[in-house]
């Protein structure tokens, strides 16, 4: 097959780029979904920790 | 074992060499003068199907380690490998499917062995998750999940030597005996795009064991605080309570 000419073969080219950059871009707003999560469970750990803590002193 | 240490310095050379890539991708690499721009597709989808195949390999070294030391940190390192390769792999055949309908006019080509073969490999590993799903006992899981990893870590270089001896190939060859018969630029380039896509990988792969081993933790610290009031100051020290990553 003969070159693509540029206007045609950058449609490619930045299909290509862009499914790259969207996998890695998926993939870390799927980690920052789970850090988002560690953040809460930690917040409800210090709470749970506080509170036994309290029963544990009284 | 801490996975998250040197990530920081590891992200910045990613992104230092990630964009250095690009930039010699799109502005130092000559067009190619059979295929012209849509050449450019080849600095993404050759490093990340060297870096996923590579990385599979890895990944059963890190088996063999698990089952000689019983260590979970390397079950975790082949799980977590594998992951990100079959991850990888989902971007090498769609950028090659991209390219070879820029480049032959088909989405697909049945005939072409290094693109059958690497669907063959990408299938493989796909399993893996139905069979480490499927274990419920962690011990059982880690021992049959690095076992399949092993297995299919040496069906990887078989395969790659099967593709090469097979004749009639089109595809062409990068990594021969004189790094292919690329100009300076393009080789530098692509040597370039490697090492930007293995310290994606190498940092993705360091993200998601970190953010693992942060969640196995909390578990671990949950299930010691919800023990403390039955157990009293004479319970377990949290200190103590084993970290297992999810």
């Amino acid at each position: 097959m003969p070159a693509l000419p540029l206007d045609e073969a950058g449609k490619y080219v930045a299909g290509a780029y862009g499914v790259f950059v969207m996998l890695i871009l998926i993939y870390v707003s799927i980690i920052g979904a789970r850090l988002q999560r560690i953040e809460r469970d930690l917040q409800e750990l210090t709470k749970l920790a506080e509170r036994t803590r309290a029963r544990n002193g009284s | 074992m801490t996975f998250g240490k040197g990530l920081r310095g590891l992200s910045i050379a990613t992104v230092v060499m990630v964009a250095t890539a690009l930039a010699l991708v799109f502005f130092y690499a000559p067009n190619d003068a059979d295929q012209g721009f849509v050449q450019k597709i080849f600095y993404v989808h050759v490093p990340l199907a060297i870096v996923a195949l590579v990385g599979f390999i890895v990944a059963g070294g890190f088996a063999i380690a698990h089952l000689r030391t019983r260590r979970q940190e390397f079950d975790y390192l082949s799980y977590v490998t594998i992951h990100m390769g079959v991850i990888f792999g989902v971007a090498v055949l769609l950028t090659g499917s991209i390219w070879a309908r820029a480049s032959w006019g088909k989405w697909w080509v049945w005939d072409e062995p290094t693109l059958v073969s690497f669907l063959i490999v990408f299938l493989l590993y796909v399993t893996y998750y139905p069979l480490r799903y499927s274990i419920e006992d962690p011990e059982r899981r880690a021992r049959f999940s690095s076992v399949f990893a092993i297995t299919a870590g040496a069906f990887v270089p078989i395969n790659f030597l099967a593709v090469r001896l097979a004749e009639g190939f089109v595809h062409p060859r990068v990594l021969n005996a004189t790094a292919g018969d690329m100009p300076g630029e393009m080789r530098l380039t692509f040597l370039v795009s490697l090492v930007g896509i293995a310290l994606l990988y190498t940092t993705l792969v360091k993200l998601e064991l970190t953010a693992k081993h942060a969640r196995g933790q909390i578990k671990a610290l949950r299930r010691a605080l919800e023990r403390e009031p039955e157990a009293g100051a004479s319970g377990p020290a949290l200190a103590t309570v084993p970290a297992r990553p999810e």
